[in-house]
């Protein structure tokens, strides 16, 4: 909350992405509070690391200061004050935190907390309800993952660069020498973070975890390593081209199961007949799909992450250009 | 007796201060940033409805009969992540729209596009 309030007060919007980031890790902890240990991963891993790196990548683009303001906000408070006592007022109605008998815990939730381990077989509730009763909506969400992607790409993708511009490398190289021991550092530890997705991704069946998070760290070790190398060097190892494949791979592997299934003569998405027992067609469905997941999530990360890299360093070299020629003017 | 409820104060508050920087706010990266804070207070609210009083969390174990509802955290797992992709396109669109307006300030891009209307 006071995080809040110091984000509406500050105007550097460089101290604005840093305490958003705070705030994410605290709400992160916020939901452990709250038993939700699947949602508070995701928190951490994209309030706190993921959003506040897009958000630097698109401050250093879109400049640092926020223009004082010059109309009186009171308009606004008035309206924001208005629907907030509203809102208020309606919770008057609403059960007590934590109320046992609230309606949201009498529908189907008694059904998956007792019923899951017979139908679905893995321990974690959640993601045998993002995976096996709910499967659809998920493919749903991965959809608008992977369009947003797309979004970003139409919206930001450079035209093929023809002839690399050699003249500034050498301080692009200098910038990624300077920093040693965070390099060295962080050098060693990205294995790890691959390593930790990865076992993220396949035991999200028993303790939190699943291929949203595990796509999202992922992407977070791939970008950690464009820091410190460079773009150019981070997109030869990884190229944006299979990069941008891969997530629509993950879309497709995720809705072929489902077609898979429709083929043995199922439902769409019903993994019971993927395998002669269904606890096994459960599993291997839900692997394979949140396979998928992981690898949506990580490509569109990453290839969203590249193309604001990019489209800082097109425009950092043409202002470096602009400059070199208004020099030779005055010259 | 109202003090049961504070959860829901506490998310009107946080949605109160995003939708605040929604609208008073000119810069359009703060705007997203409010938008964000609107986005977490929501977020919130879905987790702590789901909440069980000696609840824990749900993932089944030998001894533990109490669980907290496994479908809040579904829809906003997913809704997270769905949400920094949206976060992602809306920079995305400021990136351009300082590119072609040279910043990033509402009250600016307007005037900017009043002098375009009077000039064509």
């Amino acid at each position: 909350m006071v995080i809040a309030i110091a984000i509406v007060r500050t105007k550097d919007l460089l101290a604005v992405v840093m305490l958003s980031g705070i705030y994410g890790l605290l709400s992160a902890c916020f939901f452990v509070v709250l038993d939700a240990v699947d949602v508070a991963f995701t928190e951490a891993a994209v309030g706190a690391g993921i959003s506040g790196l897009l958000m630097l990548a698109a401050i250093t683009i879109t400049g640092r200061k926020e223009a004082p303001k010059r109309h009186k906000p009171f308009l606004a408070l008035f309206v924001v004050l208005v629907t907030g006592s509203m809102l208020i007022y309606g919770t008057m109605d609403m059960p007590y935190f934590g109320a046992v008998d609230a309606p949201v815990h009498q529908h189907v939730a008694p059904r998956y907390i007792q019923q899951s381990m017979d139908e679905v077989g893995i321990p974690n509730i959640v993601t045998s309800v993002l995976g096996s009763y709910r499967a659809f909506d998920t493919l749903g969400e991965v959809a608008v993952i992977f369009t947003a992607g797309i979004g970003v790409l139409s919206l930001l993708s450079l035209p093929r660069r023809r002839k690399k511009t050699e003249s500034d490398d050498p301080t692009e190289e200098q910038m990624h020498e300077r920093h040693m021991v965070v390099r060295i550092v962080s050098k060693a530890l990205i294995p790890f973070i691959l390593l930790f997705a990865l076992y993220v991704q396949f035991h999200g069946d028993f303790g939190p975890g699943g291929g949203f998070q595990a796509g999202v760290i992922f992407a977070a070790a791939i970008i950690l390593y464009t820091m410190l190398f460079g773009l150019d060097t981070a997109q030869k190892v990884f190229n944006p081209s299979i990069i941008q494949l891969l997530a629509a791979v993950g879309l497709l592997l995720y809705a072929s199961v489902g077609v898979v299934s429709m083929l043995n003569g199922a439902n769409f998405l019903d993994y019971n007949v993927l395998a002669d027992d269904p606890l096994t067609g459960q599993h291997i469905g839900i692997l394979v799909i949140e396979l998928g997941v992981g690898i949506t999530v990580a490509s569109v990360m990453l290839s969203i992450f590249f193309n604001f890299d990019a489209r800082r360093q097109a425009i950092q070299n043409n202002n470096k250009q602009k400059g070199e020629q208004d020099v030779s003017r005055t010259l | 007796m109202f003090l049961g409820l504070y959860n829901y104060w506490i998310v009107v508050l946080l949605m109160m201060i995003g939708f605040y920087i929604v609208i008073a706010h000119g810069n359009l990266v703060k705007k997203l940033v409010g938008l964000t804070i609107f986005q977490t207070s929501v977020f919130i609210f879905y987790i702590s409805v789901g909440m069980v009083e000696r609840g824990s969390a749900p993932i089944l174990a030998e001894g533990i009969n109490d669980y907290s509802n496994p479908l809040p955290h579904v829809l906003i797992l997913t809704a997270i992540v769905v949400g920094i992709a949206t976060t992602a396109l809306g920079l995305a669109l400021v990136i351009r729209i300082k590119e072609s307006y040279g910043c990033v300030e509402e009250d600016e891009i307007q005037k900017l596009d009043q002098l375009n209307e009077e000039n064509s």
